[in-house]
Order: C-alpha cells, then sequence, then structure tokens
C-alpha cells in the first residue's frame, strides 16, 4: 500500500485542501480481513472531511450481500456498519455492474443503495481519484 | 480484569471497557459510570440508551461527530452539540459514555 | 476421497484445479469462501452442476449463512455444520485440501 498512499498529507498547512479518494474493495467479506479493514480506515477517514468513494469490484460486492449471519461460524457481521456510512457523510458507494451480474446479485440484494456502473465508467471513477486505496 | 456485582462478573479489557457487550446491564452500567465519577441522571440514560441503539443497529460506536449530529437528530437539537455531551461526559461520550453503555470504544476515537 | 476448497471461484482458481483433479465417486466440500461456489448465478454454477453427475458436493452451512448466501444454494448440494465436517474427514481414507 506505500505507493498508492502517497497523496495523503496531515500537516497543518494541507488543512482545507481536500482530496479525492476512492476504497477499492474486492474482496470478499470473511476469507480475508481486508474487507474489514478498510471500513476501518474508511470510518476513520471520515474525520478527515476528504471527498471518499467506496469501490465495489470482484468479490467486495459480496461484502455488500444482506442477509449475513455469522452467529455460527464465531465471527462479527460487520454488514451492518456501511448503513452507518451515511451518518458519517460517506455517500458515494459505487458497484460495478459487471461484478455484480457474474455473482447472481442486483441492487435489491444489497443492505445499502449504491450506484451502479460499468467498468468504463468505473475506470473513469478512478482515473479521477487522487488518491486510491486498495483492499 | 473485570469487576464483580452481586455475585455476576463483568469481563473488561485493560482501558475497562466491557469485554463481551451481552454482558452489559444496569447494574453494571452504575458500577462503571461509578468508575468514572458520573452521577446517573436521566440525560445520561438518554445517551446511553441512544448509544446502544446505535451500536445495535450499525455494530460500531459511533464518532464524536457522528453521534451528537444523530443526538441532534432525535432527542432535539439542544442535545445535539458536543457541549452538552461534555457537560454529561466531562472526559468525552467516547471514552465515557460509550464505556458505561458497554459498547467498545469507538473507531476514529478522537 | 474428500476435497476441500475454502477460495471462492471467482477470486482463484482452486475449484477449477479440484475438478479437473477430483476422481469420479469422490466427495467436494465447500467451506469458507468456497461456499460461493455453491450458489446460483454464481461463476462457478454451471461447471459444478456438470461436475455433480460424477461427484457428490457438500457445503458447510454456517459459512453460506455467514455471507448471506443461505438462500440460493445451487439444488442438490447438501449442506452440513461443523459435525457433518468431522463425519466426512473420516468417512474417506484421505484428503486434498486446495488451498
Amino acid at each position: 500500500m506505500t505507493e498508492s498512499t502517497g497523496g495523503i498529507d496531515m500537516d497543518e498547512d494541507s488543512s482545507g485542501t481536500v482530496k479525492k479518494f476512492a476504497f477499492v474493495n474486492r474482496k470478499a467479506p470473511y476469507g480475508t480481513i481486508y474487507a474489514l479493514e478498510s471500513l476501518e480506515v474508511v470510518l476513520i477517514s471520515a474525520a478527515f472531511d476528504q471527498d471518499v468513494s467506496l469501490v465495489f469490484a470482484d468479490d467486495g460486492v459480496y461484502e455488500l450481500k444482506k442477509g449475513q449471519a455469522t452467529k455460527a461460524v464465531g465471527m462479527k457481521n460487520f454488514s451492518p456498519t456501511y448503513r452507518a456510512l451515511e451518518g458519517y457523510d460517506i455517500e458515494k458507494l459505487f458497484v460495478e455492474k459487471e461484478s455484480m451480474e457474474a455473482r447472481g446479485l442486483t441492487v435489491d440484494d444489497l443492505v445499502v443503495p449504491v450506484e451502479v456502473l460499468t467498468s468504463e465508467e468505473m475506470a473513469t471513477l478512478l482515473d479521477e481519484q487522487d488518491v486510491v486505496l486498495s483492499f | 480484569m473485570g469487576f464483580e456485582i452481586n455475585g455476576k462478573t463483568y469481563e473488561t479489557d485493560e482501558e475497562g471497557y466491557l469485554v463481551n457487550l451481552s454482558e452489559w446491564d444496569e447494574e453494571a452500567a452504575k458500577y462503571l459510570a461509578a468508575e468514572e465519577k458520573v452521577d446517573l441522571t436521566e440525560s445520561h440514560w438518554e445517551v446511553i440508551n441512544f448509544l446502544r441503539e446505535y451500536y445495535n443497529d450499525y455494530q460500531i460506536a459511533p464518532a464524536v461527530r457522528v453521534l451528537t449530529k444523530a443526538i441532534g437528530k432525535k432527542l432535539g437539537p439542544e442535545k445535539g452539540n458536543s457541549k452538552y455531551l461534555y457537560e454529561l461526559f466531562p472526559y468525552g461520550p467516547a471514552k465515557q459514555a460509550c464505556k458505561i453503555a458497554g459498547l467498545p470504544k469507538p473507531t476514529g476515537c478522537i | 476421497m474428500l476435497h476441500i476448497v475454502n477460495k471462492s471461484p471467482s477470486e482463484r482458481n482452486t475449484l477449477d484445479s479440484c475438478l479437473r483433479m477430483a476422481k469420479k465417486g469422490s466427495t467436494i466440500l465447500l467451506i469458507e469462501d468456497g461456499v460461493y461456489g455453491a450458489t446460483k448465478g454464481g461463476v462457478a454454477e454451471n461447471k459444478l452442476k456438470a461436475a455433480m453427475a460424477d461427484v457428490k458436493v457438500y457445503a458447510l452451512w454456517p459459512d453460506l449463512e455467514a455471507r448471506g448466501m443461505q438462500d440460493s444454494v445451487i439444488d442438490g448440494i447438501e449442506q452440513v455444520d461443523y459435525n457433518g465436517f468431522v463425519d466426512l474427514v473420516v468417512a474417506d481414507k484421505n484428503v486434498q485440501s486446495w488451498l
């Protein structure tokens, strides 16, 4: 992550400059720690009043699947936390259409409202960012 | 680490936060409040109950900024500011209110 | 023989390797992110259905439920709990985990 985070600058003199941050989520929720780590960083980033977008592509779309119930596996179900993002003023959630469809999912299967983008639109969105954080 | 009330034990972490949210009850809240030297009033309980509801809904303890905004929406603008919350919980709603409510320390807590 | 797959079929190719090298009559158990392979509309649906003529496929339901996929399991895949997992392991003489 060292290369792609090069744009973060939290010095006093940079306060007031707003950068476009994208968090790219590409992993299923429980098999690895990436999804949860990303969510925690997103919540912390909300304190810095930046222009934050969340991208869900590939297996990352599974993070938003409704109906997660983790009692039997003894892990924390963090899917309800995506619904708290609105309260943190993080309202730009994008799902790649191709990834969602390849998994037999529709927006009705997801825990939060999202904007669905084609790969081409996603390419543009990513290209416009100042900082991309990859998970 | 932990404490005991009427034969029931409560496990806490090194900072005094309850380890198991499910162990929380009003007795535990009173004990934790006494530890923090906070006298619980109706206004305190309002915030504590709000925090527990928030956690139940979203599985996180809210950041202070988010808490004040949400409290203002739910309990009225005169309560939705950090001055009000700091008067109730002088060492900070994050540190004290969450602890008394049995929640983990908030992510991004400042 | 029991084959265990724990990776998502859309993230890794371990299910493909497993299906290629699993002998007719063997058993496949999908666990952890491997359970996405057991779901309707997923990338592995067709190849898994085809393979089910030759192999018996199981999925661990606690992992399905954790991921919210419990209602979209392909017909014919049997769901097991942790005890069932153990039963499958002891039922066969050997186990390959496609990590």
